[in-house]
């Protein structure tokens, strides 16, 4: 749905109506959502069409993705432990969002525990790309990008720990956003790695991504990470005047590895920001090599732990045949979690078992500290950073699955910023020979989301992506 | 050390995670993999580095999180429940400890 298809002002009922028949002709071929509430949607369409309340985001649908606590909807985060899970509160986006007159449509599909870069650990099925049905959507949050990508939602909320927002936007053609650490409440997020996760926003337009974060920014109480810092109308940003913005270039991260059409379509992004008026810096960023053996001791050293509450105790999924308590949390959890999560689990429990620590996690955090500098000194000559969002465009399904190592080498652009705690956001910006999308990603310092909106509105404004997905609702 | 069949075992146990002996097969090679590529860090000396503190920003640290100390709801017996594999008497119903 584009801007020309909608009208933010007047929508409810009918454009609710639209995505729910949208999400459910197209759940066959995508896998994109894991529950459709029907129902639910059009009665809250119809509350709010009849109560008149003119929120800033009335009537609009949107996609959540199953990580995130609605109540009333379930909760599965991908996995079989959690299954039929309904949780007995809203996360405090999704109070923020429904106030704003929101109507959350459907829960995604999604990795499960949010831990894949394609989607392919779903206890659900992978979701599939609407751009090629036999490649990847990219993950974590591959069913909220390919909602947004199809045309089913106008937004969808992801959750961001090493790219799972950016990643899958790019490989799906749209916006994706991670904001700055502590922007938003993970209150009612299922919490993965706690230092790193962070709520995000996948639109088709820029301006869209800010609308919504202008609502569901802000301090909770709810949420000690969640910083006191006030939330500007976002909107207010998309002025179009680059005047005096200066793009750093991070040279040595365009080298090993990365597709060379991806290369050329990321460079041709920085000679459009020239042309724009915009400053181009060299910057450097040596310790970012080591970002992914860094977030991977971190990620898994934080989920071997927040992954413990999972029991079989309190909800979701129990095995049988286990007359003995230990017995039983060790089959439950065999039972309930997949490959990926209980190597992750192993991995991070590795990593902080006796005499382990130092040599693995307090050396990761040492590293990530020297992460953390390299960006603190590139943005004293720049307000952004650009590089691509992913090494390649969307590959096949079941071409990575058997080797794990190669699947974490496609977070190598986006677990800088989760280090960092930095905004970072994907931009699409044009179709390899295949067809497939590209996306750049820019980086800035914190708190810097308005600078970032600025200059990805100005590229969407000057180059916009108009291609649509073979696969798509309108 | 390489990272062998036994020690992924150990870990598992750690982990609360009853693994198959196919699973075991796969995983050991797997995990020592990743292992062995996360200890490139070895080779930057961190010495003098303080390690971070999460991801939190200048403004997040100073960010006041205390509350007063009040009673406020909570979601009470019934709902608590409601989720659990096997309420029993108000209470989550557990097999035997010993």
């Amino acid at each position: 749905m584009t801007k020309s298809e909608r009208n933010w002002d007047s929508m409810s009922r009918q454009t609710v109506e639209f995505s729910i028949t949208a999400a459910e002709k197209l759940n066959e071929i995508l896998n994109a959502f894991l529950q459709i509430d029907r129902q639910g949607a059009i009665r809250r369409a119809q509350e709010i069409e009849q109560s008149g309340q003119a929120g800033p985001l009335a009537g609009i649908p949107i996609a959540v993705k199953d990580n995130i606590c609605v109540k009333g909807m379930q909760a599965s985060c991908g996995s079989k432990i959690l299954g039929n899970y309904h949780p007995p509160y809203n996360a405090t986006v999704i109070e923020r969002l429904a106030k704003a007159g929101a109507v959350v449509v459907g829960k995604t599909n999604c990795d499960e525990f949010a831990m894949g870069s394609s989607n392919e650990n779903s206890a659900f099925g992978p979701v599939r790309n609407p751009w090629d049905t036999t490649r990847v959507s990219g993950g974590s949050s591959g069913g909220s990008a390919t909602a947004v990508a199809a045309g089913i939602v106008p937004v969808a909320l992801g959750s961001d720990t090493g790219g799972s927002v950016r990643q899958p936007a790019s490989l799906c053609g749209v916006i994706g956003l991670k904001p700055t650490y502590g922007r938003n409440s993970r209150y009612g997020l299922v919490a993965f790695a706690s230092s790193l996760d962070q709520i995000g926003i996948f639109a088709r337009e820029v301006e869209d991504v800010a609308r919504v974060l202008s609502v569901i920014a802000g301090r909770d109480p709810h949420d000690s990470t969640s910083a006191d810092v006030p939330v500007p109308d976002y909107t207010a940003s998309l002025t179009g005047d680059l005047k005096g913005a200066r793009l750093g270039f991070p040279r040595a991260l365009f080298g090993k590895g990365l597709d060379d059409e991806v290369k050329q379509s990321v460079e041709s992004v920085v000679d459009v920001y020239r042309e724009l008026g915009v400053e181009i810096v060299d910057v450097d960023l040596p310790s970012a090599g080591y970002a992914i053996a860094v977030y991977y001791i971190i990620a898994t050293a934080e989920a071997s732990s927040n992954l413990a509450r999972f029991d079989g105790v309190r909800y979701g999924f129990r095995a049988e045949d286990a007359p003995e308590l230990r017995q039983m949390y060790r089959k439950t959890r065999a039972e309930g979690f997949g490959p990926e999560v209980k190597r992750r689990i192993m991995l991070g429990t590795y990593v902080l078992s006796a005499g382990y620590y130092d040599a693995y996690y307090r050396k990761a955090q040492q590293v990530r500290t020297l992460i953390k500098n390299d960006f603190l000194k590139a943005f004293e000559s720049c307000d952004a950073i650009i590089t691509p969002t992913s090494p390649t465009p969307a590959f096949a399904i079941g071409e990575k699955v058997d080797d794990p190592l190669a699947m974490y080498l496609n977070d190598i652009y986006t677990v800088t910023a989760n280090l960092a705690g930095v905004p970072g956001i994907s931009v699409p910006c044009g179709l390899s020979s295949e067809r497939l999308p590209i996306g750049f990603q820019l980086i800035g310092p914190y708190w810097s989301e308005p600078a970032l909106f600025k200059l990805s509105h100005a590229y969407e404004q000057a180059r916009p992506f108009l291609e649509r997905p073979p696969i798509s609702a309108s | 050390m390489p990272i062998n069949q036994s020690d992924i075992e150990k870990v598992a146990q750690l982990a609360h995670l009853e693994l198959a002996e196919e699973e075991l097969k796969t995983f050991a090679p797997q995990i020592a993999e990743i292992v062995s590529y996360v200890e490139q860090l070895n080779e930057i000396d961190t010495s003098n580095v303080e390690p971070a503190l999460g991801g939190l920003t200048p403004e997040g640290e100073k960010t006041d999180t205390s509350r007063p100390d009040e009673i406020a709801g909570s979601l009470g017996q019934k709902v608590a429940l409601a989720e659990a594999p096997d309420p029993a008497s108000g209470h989550f119903r557990v097999p035997k400890v010993l």
